[in-house]
Protein backbone atom coordinates (compact mmCIF):
# COMPACT_ATOMS: atom_id res chain seq x y z
CA UNK A 1 0.00 0.00 0.00
CA UNK A 2 1.76 3.28 -0.64
CA UNK A 3 1.96 6.19 1.52
CA UNK A 4 -0.61 8.19 -0.11
CA UNK A 5 -3.35 5.54 0.34
CA UNK A 6 -2.48 5.21 4.19
CA UNK A 7 -3.29 8.96 4.03
CA UNK A 8 -6.39 8.91 2.65
CA UNK A 9 -7.59 6.09 4.51
CA UNK A 10 -6.59 7.66 7.54
CA UNK A 11 -8.06 11.10 6.45
CA UNK A 12 -11.60 9.39 5.53
CA UNK A 13 -11.86 7.64 9.15
CA UNK A 14 -11.07 10.91 10.94
CA UNK A 15 -13.53 12.56 9.15
CA UNK A 16 -16.20 9.78 10.57
CA UNK A 17 -18.53 11.99 12.26
CA UNK A 18 -18.86 9.27 15.17
CA UNK A 19 -15.54 8.57 15.07
CA UNK A 20 -14.56 11.95 16.21
CA UNK A 21 -17.72 11.98 18.44
CA UNK A 22 -16.14 8.63 20.44
CA UNK A 23 -12.28 10.46 20.34
CA UNK A 24 -10.77 7.55 17.88
CA UNK A 25 -7.34 8.39 16.70
CA UNK A 26 -5.52 6.06 14.22
CA UNK A 27 -2.09 5.02 15.47
CA UNK A 28 -1.02 2.74 12.66
CA UNK A 29 -2.61 2.05 9.11
CA UNK A 30 -1.65 -0.12 6.09
CA UNK A 31 -1.53 -3.23 4.30
CA UNK A 32 -4.49 -4.51 5.84
CA UNK A 33 -4.01 -3.87 9.18
CA UNK A 34 -4.86 -0.63 11.66
CA UNK A 35 -4.40 0.07 15.13
CA UNK A 36 -7.07 2.68 16.65
CA UNK A 37 -7.59 4.30 19.79
CA UNK A 38 -10.21 5.31 21.89
CA UNK A 39 -8.90 7.32 25.04
CA UNK A 40 -11.22 6.61 28.49
CA UNK A 41 -14.56 8.72 28.31
CA UNK A 42 -16.88 9.35 31.34
CA UNK A 43 -20.04 9.71 28.62
CA UNK A 44 -19.30 6.32 27.35
CA UNK A 45 -19.29 4.52 30.72
CA UNK A 46 -22.30 1.49 30.46
CA UNK A 47 -22.09 0.82 34.18
CA UNK A 48 -22.30 3.78 36.58
CA UNK A 49 -21.34 2.03 39.43
CA UNK A 50 -18.08 0.73 38.40
CA UNK A 51 -17.30 3.30 35.82
CA UNK A 52 -16.56 0.41 33.04
CA UNK A 53 -17.07 1.56 29.24
CA UNK A 54 -20.33 -0.06 28.08
CA UNK A 55 -19.71 -2.64 25.12
CA UNK A 56 -21.10 -0.51 22.68
CA UNK A 57 -18.50 1.74 22.51
CA UNK A 58 -15.85 -1.05 22.39
CA UNK A 59 -17.88 -2.45 19.15
CA UNK A 60 -18.17 0.88 17.61
CA UNK A 61 -14.46 1.07 18.09
CA UNK A 62 -14.09 -2.82 16.88
CA UNK A 63 -15.92 -1.44 13.55
CA UNK A 64 -14.39 0.86 12.87
CA UNK A 65 -10.82 -0.33 13.14
CA UNK A 66 -12.20 -3.61 11.54
CA UNK A 67 -13.57 -0.70 8.23
CA UNK A 68 -9.99 1.04 8.12
CA UNK A 69 -7.84 -2.48 7.92
CA UNK A 70 -10.24 -3.66 4.74
CA UNK A 71 -9.79 0.01 3.37
CA UNK A 72 -5.84 -0.12 3.37
CA UNK A 73 -5.57 -3.59 2.20
CA UNK A 74 -3.59 -3.60 -1.30
CA UNK A 75 -6.18 -5.30 -2.95
CA UNK A 76 -8.11 -2.19 -1.45
CA UNK A 77 -11.56 -1.76 -2.28
CA UNK A 78 -12.50 1.64 -3.22
CA UNK A 79 -15.31 1.54 0.12
CA UNK A 80 -16.16 -0.87 2.31
CA UNK A 81 -19.54 -1.75 4.64
CA UNK A 82 -20.00 -4.54 7.50
CA UNK A 83 -21.86 -7.35 6.54
CA UNK A 84 -21.70 -9.29 9.60
CA UNK A 85 -19.70 -8.80 13.33
CA UNK A 86 -19.55 -10.80 16.26
CA UNK A 87 -17.57 -9.60 19.46
CA UNK A 88 -16.85 -11.52 22.17
CA UNK A 89 -16.14 -9.50 25.71
CA UNK A 90 -13.10 -11.17 27.49
CA UNK A 91 -13.51 -8.93 30.41
CA UNK A 92 -14.40 -5.37 31.60
CA UNK A 93 -11.69 -2.68 30.63
CA UNK A 94 -10.38 -0.97 33.22
CA UNK A 95 -11.76 2.78 34.06
CA UNK A 96 -9.44 5.45 33.10
CA UNK A 97 -6.98 3.72 30.85
CA UNK A 98 -7.44 3.93 26.52
CA UNK A 99 -8.84 1.38 24.67
CA UNK A 100 -6.80 0.32 21.21
CA UNK A 101 -8.24 -2.30 18.96
CA UNK A 102 -6.04 -3.52 16.04
CA UNK A 103 -7.68 -5.35 12.91
CA UNK A 104 -6.25 -7.73 10.47
CA UNK A 105 -8.05 -7.86 7.45
CA UNK A 106 -6.27 -11.76 6.69
CA UNK A 107 -8.60 -12.67 3.26
CA UNK A 108 -9.82 -10.68 1.00
CA UNK A 109 -11.57 -12.09 -2.02
CA UNK A 110 -13.81 -9.65 -4.98
CA UNK A 111 -16.62 -9.56 -2.99
CA UNK A 112 -15.48 -10.15 0.67
CA UNK A 113 -13.16 -9.14 3.13
CA UNK A 114 -12.87 -11.45 6.37
CA UNK A 115 -11.04 -9.45 9.46
CA UNK A 116 -10.19 -10.40 13.00
CA UNK A 117 -9.23 -7.94 15.28
CA UNK A 118 -8.68 -7.52 19.37
CA UNK A 119 -9.30 -4.70 22.43
CA UNK A 120 -6.60 -3.92 24.97
CA UNK A 121 -6.29 -1.66 27.59
CA UNK A 122 -2.72 -1.21 29.15
CA UNK A 123 -2.20 -4.50 30.01
CA UNK A 124 -1.79 -5.59 26.65
CA UNK A 125 -1.00 -9.13 27.77
CA UNK A 126 -4.91 -9.80 28.23
CA UNK A 127 -7.21 -8.60 25.85
CA UNK A 128 -10.84 -6.74 26.71
CA UNK A 129 -12.51 -8.33 23.55
CA UNK A 130 -12.21 -10.17 20.40
CA UNK A 131 -13.64 -9.59 16.99
CA UNK A 132 -14.33 -11.53 14.00
CA UNK A 133 -16.40 -9.93 10.96
CA UNK A 134 -17.15 -10.15 7.22
CA UNK A 135 -16.97 -6.75 5.19
CA UNK A 136 -18.23 -5.73 1.51
CA UNK A 137 -15.56 -5.19 -0.95
CA UNK A 138 -17.28 -1.96 -3.06
CA UNK A 139 -15.53 -1.52 -6.38
CA UNK A 140 -15.17 1.85 -8.62
CA UNK A 141 -15.81 0.04 -11.53
CA UNK B 1 -65.13 -14.92 47.07
CA UNK B 2 -63.90 -11.85 46.94
CA UNK B 3 -60.19 -10.76 45.32
CA UNK B 4 -57.84 -7.39 46.18
CA UNK B 5 -58.91 -4.37 44.65
CA UNK B 6 -56.78 -3.33 41.71
CA UNK B 7 -54.45 -0.94 41.98
CA UNK B 8 -55.04 2.63 40.81
CA UNK B 9 -53.31 2.94 37.62
CA UNK B 10 -51.03 5.97 38.39
CA UNK B 11 -49.82 3.77 41.18
CA UNK B 12 -48.97 0.73 38.18
CA UNK B 13 -47.55 3.94 35.89
CA UNK B 14 -45.43 5.22 38.36
CA UNK B 15 -43.33 2.03 39.54
CA UNK B 16 -43.00 0.84 35.75
CA UNK B 17 -41.71 3.89 34.59
CA UNK B 18 -39.21 3.98 37.90
CA UNK B 19 -38.11 1.09 37.25
CA UNK B 20 -37.24 1.44 33.84
CA UNK B 21 -35.91 4.98 34.31
CA UNK B 22 -33.71 4.05 37.05
CA UNK B 23 -31.86 1.26 34.61
CA UNK B 24 -31.46 3.50 31.79
CA UNK B 25 -31.93 7.05 32.82
CA UNK B 26 -28.43 6.25 34.84
CA UNK B 27 -25.96 4.81 32.31
CA UNK B 28 -23.99 7.75 30.33
CA UNK B 29 -23.13 5.73 27.68
CA UNK B 30 -27.65 5.62 26.92
CA UNK B 31 -27.55 9.57 27.38
CA UNK B 32 -25.02 9.73 24.99
CA UNK B 33 -26.28 8.15 21.99
CA UNK B 34 -29.53 9.81 23.15
CA UNK B 35 -31.68 6.24 23.05
CA UNK B 36 -34.87 6.59 25.18
CA UNK B 37 -37.52 3.78 25.61
CA UNK B 38 -41.39 3.62 25.39
CA UNK B 39 -42.92 1.31 27.82
CA UNK B 40 -46.10 -0.77 27.07
CA UNK B 41 -47.08 -3.50 29.64
CA UNK B 42 -43.46 -5.16 29.79
CA UNK B 43 -42.80 -4.88 26.09
CA UNK B 44 -40.25 -1.94 25.21
CA UNK B 45 -39.29 -0.48 22.30
CA UNK B 46 -35.99 1.55 22.03
CA UNK B 47 -36.17 4.53 20.10
CA UNK B 48 -32.41 6.13 18.60
CA UNK B 49 -33.38 9.51 17.42
CA UNK B 50 -30.92 10.94 14.72
CA UNK B 51 -27.82 13.44 15.53
CA UNK B 52 -25.32 14.01 12.83
CA UNK B 53 -22.98 12.58 15.52
CA UNK B 54 -24.18 9.38 14.80
CA UNK B 55 -23.00 8.93 11.12
CA UNK B 56 -20.66 6.55 9.80
CA UNK B 57 -20.61 7.38 6.18
CA UNK B 58 -20.79 11.08 6.00
CA UNK B 59 -20.91 10.29 1.87
CA UNK B 60 -24.02 8.31 1.86
CA UNK B 61 -24.83 9.92 4.40
CA UNK B 62 -25.61 6.02 6.60
CA UNK B 63 -25.48 5.80 10.31
CA UNK B 64 -22.04 3.90 11.74
CA UNK B 65 -22.10 0.46 12.10
CA UNK B 66 -20.74 0.49 15.54
CA UNK B 67 -23.70 3.00 16.60
CA UNK B 68 -25.98 0.14 15.47
CA UNK B 69 -24.80 -2.30 17.31
CA UNK B 70 -24.35 -0.37 20.35
CA UNK B 71 -28.49 0.65 20.09
CA UNK B 72 -29.10 -3.58 20.10
CA UNK B 73 -26.63 -4.04 22.69
CA UNK B 74 -28.27 -1.75 24.91
CA UNK B 75 -32.05 -2.91 23.59
CA UNK B 76 -30.90 -6.16 24.55
CA UNK B 77 -29.29 -5.84 28.33
CA UNK B 78 -32.02 -3.04 29.16
CA UNK B 79 -34.95 -5.50 28.08
CA UNK B 80 -33.63 -8.73 29.70
CA UNK B 81 -32.96 -6.17 32.93
CA UNK B 82 -36.36 -5.05 32.89
CA UNK B 83 -37.80 -8.32 32.44
CA UNK B 84 -35.31 -9.91 35.11
CA UNK B 85 -36.51 -6.74 37.23
CA UNK B 86 -39.72 -7.28 36.45
CA UNK B 87 -41.36 -9.62 39.09
CA UNK B 88 -39.05 -7.86 41.70
CA UNK B 89 -40.67 -4.86 41.03
CA UNK B 90 -44.04 -5.96 40.85
CA UNK B 91 -44.20 -8.54 43.54
CA UNK B 92 -43.14 -5.05 46.20
CA UNK B 93 -39.73 -7.10 46.95
CA UNK B 94 -37.57 -4.09 45.34
CA UNK B 95 -38.99 -1.06 46.21
CA UNK B 96 -40.03 1.78 43.75
CA UNK B 97 -38.20 4.15 46.28
CA UNK B 98 -35.13 2.59 46.34
CA UNK B 99 -34.73 2.26 42.70
CA UNK B 100 -35.43 6.38 42.49
CA UNK B 101 -32.75 6.58 45.11
CA UNK B 102 -29.96 4.52 42.27
CA UNK B 103 -30.26 1.84 44.44
CA UNK B 104 -30.23 -0.58 41.23
CA UNK B 105 -29.27 -4.53 41.45
CA UNK B 106 -26.24 -5.01 39.11
CA UNK B 107 -26.79 -5.39 35.68
CA UNK B 108 -26.39 -9.01 33.32
CA UNK B 109 -22.88 -8.76 31.81
CA UNK B 110 -22.56 -9.22 27.78
CA UNK B 111 -20.28 -12.48 27.08
CA UNK B 112 -20.72 -12.11 23.87
CA UNK B 113 -22.40 -10.18 20.73
CA UNK B 114 -22.98 -10.80 17.14
CA UNK B 115 -24.65 -8.46 14.54
CA UNK B 116 -25.74 -9.07 11.14
CA UNK B 117 -26.31 -5.55 8.83
CA UNK B 118 -28.99 -6.20 6.25
CA UNK B 119 -29.78 -2.65 5.18
CA UNK B 120 -27.62 0.61 5.69
CA UNK B 121 -28.55 2.98 8.29
CA UNK B 122 -30.72 5.82 7.01
CA UNK B 123 -29.92 9.11 8.40
CA UNK B 124 -33.39 8.95 10.37
CA UNK B 125 -34.51 7.48 13.82
CA UNK B 126 -34.31 3.89 14.43
CA UNK B 127 -36.40 1.50 16.58
CA UNK B 128 -35.56 -1.79 18.21
CA UNK B 129 -37.02 -4.35 20.23
CA UNK B 130 -35.34 -7.26 21.94
CA UNK B 131 -37.26 -10.68 22.60
CA UNK B 132 -35.41 -13.12 25.78
CA UNK B 133 -35.25 -16.22 24.12
CA UNK B 134 -33.90 -17.82 27.46
CA UNK B 135 -33.46 -16.02 31.08
CA UNK B 136 -32.00 -18.99 32.76
CA UNK B 137 -30.43 -18.82 36.49
CA UNK B 138 -26.62 -17.47 35.21
CA UNK B 139 -27.03 -17.53 31.80
CA UNK B 140 -29.49 -15.22 29.18
CA UNK B 141 -30.05 -15.36 25.11
CA UNK B 142 -31.63 -12.39 23.38
CA UNK B 143 -32.30 -11.10 20.11
CA UNK B 144 -32.65 -8.16 18.91
CA UNK B 145 -34.09 -6.17 15.73
CA UNK B 146 -33.77 -2.29 14.55
CA UNK B 147 -35.71 -1.24 11.61
CA UNK B 148 -36.46 2.56 10.72
CA UNK B 149 -39.30 3.37 8.55
CA UNK B 150 -40.86 0.12 7.91
CA UNK B 151 -41.04 -2.56 10.44
CA UNK B 152 -40.76 -5.49 7.72
CA UNK B 153 -37.80 -3.91 6.37
CA UNK B 154 -34.94 -4.38 9.30
CA UNK B 155 -32.10 -2.76 9.13
CA UNK B 156 -30.24 -5.02 11.64
CA UNK B 157 -30.64 -8.07 13.66
CA UNK B 158 -28.27 -8.79 16.77
CA UNK B 159 -28.13 -11.71 18.84
CA UNK B 160 -26.46 -12.20 22.40
CA UNK B 161 -25.51 -13.92 25.12
CA UNK B 162 -25.22 -12.28 28.72
CA UNK B 163 -23.76 -13.75 32.58
CA UNK B 164 -26.42 -13.46 34.48
CA UNK B 165 -25.99 -10.98 38.12
CA UNK B 166 -26.26 -13.32 41.08
CA UNK B 167 -29.51 -12.70 42.80
CA UNK B 168 -29.34 -11.33 46.21
CA UNK B 169 -31.94 -12.87 48.64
Amino acid sequence: MTADKARIARQFIETIPHAQALGMTITEIGDGFARIEMPYDARLVGDPQTGVIHGGAVSALMDTAGGAAVMSHPEAPAGTATIDLRIDYMRAAQPGQTIVAEATCYHITRAVAFVRATATDEDTARPVAAATGAFTVERTS
Amino acid sequence: MSRPRPEPVQVVKQRRDAALTALAGGVPYIQFLGIHFDRRGDELTAVLPFRDELIGNPFLPAIHGGVTAAFLEVTAVISLSYLWLWEDVESGRIEVEALEAGHLPRLPKTIDFTIDYLRSGLPRDAYARARITRSGRRYASVQAEAWQDNRDRPMAEAMAHFLMPRRED
